[in-house]
């Protein structure tokens, strides 16, 4: 069994970074939670929208989201910060993320006694934690412990040509090594829900991905617009994508050949070993930051336009296909398959490049994204505001 | 699907069921394009400029056919088609995610 050297988490999860991360419940306390990152270097605030004037299944989602990104297994301590009247509840959340043994401290600025008080209590936590997360060692994982998440974002035409489908043989040897996928994006399987349909491992399965892609595109209805010109969006177009069938016959591609074993929620849990489909916007953000929510060590992410977008806790490898935007953007792009539209590199060698690098980094090894502090975190939303 | 691309071919077709072919360079009026379809290798020429990743027919397509790329429909032509124009949102138009198409679906 191949091992890789990582963290043990006490629930029995790898993880492959060692984040203090420090949630804020409700847009009101990004400010605090921001100025505690930048006192105490090395440690990740998650800014958002979102946490008040929200009810139901939206305000739950929020909840979720924020919960899953605190269990990520790459988290190894959280600081969780409320103003102290919001409605995502502070209390259950630091209890939710705690059921997975890691350091989990709150409180809220309204108790404290406002901003400047609540930036030094959060600070002072910071330093203590840091110096606890100093001290744990990697050891010997199984590398059959990783989940990978599989992601496409400012698509061109390169993306269905070259990067997705050697992201998909990559997809499959980690698989192959008893490793897990997860591919979302409902809106960007339309038009191919047939093929992924096909290769469910039951009917159960199969019916719940045509709904969740028939709900979607009666949401579009229901807006009355022509969804072209959103998704593909005007970019994809300009790179050469005609309609959202194409768009999405190019996307599947990049999870491999597996069989899917489930259709799981946005933010879910994602189940160990084997290829999942998580029910997602499009949306490259609010995708991923669901993905980290659901427990994925690592993000693909293969891009034909380019792309700078990272995450807050867990390192994204940007693939491309395209031979300008890998000059243009050699900044932010981590893998360069494009060797693929000249016929230098065949879909193995690609793939197996895409699976190095994937090894690579869950050993500690920065991606592009990592390197220049892309964060970014987004909650997707399905109510209004209050 | 043939993700092996042959050496000096400067155009992809996906599947042997395709309309259409992906441009792997920026192409002129008129040029002569070589690709695989399958084993059989083919030519046509462009009867509009074609840029790099950008699709043009393979054959000719009729107006509200049902259009071709990775063996799988991709959209519906707007128009007639010939061999060797360039195809995309101009000729052709999603057949999902329609909103826009929704009041009319209903009534029929």
């Amino acid at each position: 069994m191949r091992t890789i050297e990582a963290y043990a988490r006490d629930n029995g999860d790898i993880g492959i970074r060692n984040h203090l991360l420090i949630i804020p419940t409700v847009i009101c306390a990004n400010q605090v939670c921001n100025r505690i990152m930048q006192m105490v270097p090395d440690t990740i605030s998650i800014p958002h929208q979102h946490g008040c004037s929200q009810i139901g299944a939206d305000k739950n989602r929020t909840f979720d989201v924020l919960a899953g990104t605190g269990k990520n297994p790459n988290v190894g301590a959280v600081i969780i910060i409320s103003l102290g009247c919001e409605v995502v509840d502070p209390v259950a959340l630091a209890e939710e993320i705690r059921k997975t043994g890691k350091p989990v401290e709150m409180f809220d600025i309204q108790s404290i006694g406002g901003s400047v008080k609540a930036i030094g209590h959060g600070v002072e936590i910071a330093k203590r934690l840091k110096a606890e997360l100093g001290r744990q060692r990697k050891t010997e994982v199984p590398l059959a412990k990783l989940k990978v998440a599989v992601k496409c974002g400012g698509s061109d035409s390169t993306s269905g040509l070259s990067s997705n489908p050697a992201l998909g043989f990559a997809a499959d040897r980690v698989i192959g090594s008893g490793g897990g996928i997860v591919i979302g994006e409902t809106t960007e399987i339309i038009g191919a829900e047939h093929l992924l349909a096909r290769r469910c491992s039951d009917d159960g399965i199969s019916e719940k991905l045509i709904s969740i892609v028939n709900r979607f595109e009666k949401e579009v209805e229901r807006m009355g617009e022509d969804m072209r010109g959103g998704n593909p969006s005007p970019g994809n177009i300009a790179g050469g994508l005609t309609t959202i069938e194409e768009k999405s016959l190019g996307c599947i591609s990049k999870c491999g050949s597996a069989p899917i074993r489930g259709v799981i929620e946005y933010a879910e849990s994602i189940p160990e070993g084997g290829l999942y489909f998580m029910d997602s916007p499009g949306n490259d953000i609010e995708c991923v930051s669901g993905m980290a929510a659901g427990g994925a060590h690592i993000v693909c992410f293969t891009t034909g336009r380019g792309t700078p977008t990272g995450a807050a806790v867990v390192p994204v490898i940007k693939i491309t296909g395209n031979p300008r935007t890998f000059k243009l953007m050699e900044d932010n792009m981590d893998v360069d398959v494009s060797g693929m539209l000249t016929g230098e590199l065949g879909l193995e060698q690609a793939g197996d490049r895409i699976w190095d690098e994937i090894v690579e980094v869950a050993e500690g090894k920065w991606t592009k994204a990592e390197v220049l502090g892309h964060q970014e975190f987004s909650i997707n939303r399905i109510g209004p505001s209050l | 699907m043939s993700h092996e691309i042959a050496r000096k071919s400067n155009a992809i077709v996906m599947n042997e069921l395709d309309h259409v072919a992906t441009a792997l360079k920026d192409m002129k009026v008129g040029e002569e394009v070589r690709f695989h379809v399958g084993a059989e290798v083919r030519e046509v020429r462009l009867s509009e400029a074609v840029a790099f990743g950008h699709k043009f027919a393979i054959v000719s397509i009729e107006a509200g056919e049902e259009v071709r790329k990775y063996g799988e429909v991709i959209g519906r032509s707007t128009e007639a088609i010939e061999e060797g124009s360039h195809v995309h949102v101009h000729n052709i138009e999603g057949i999902r995610g329609r909103g826009d198409q929704a009041d009319k679906e209903e009534a029929n």
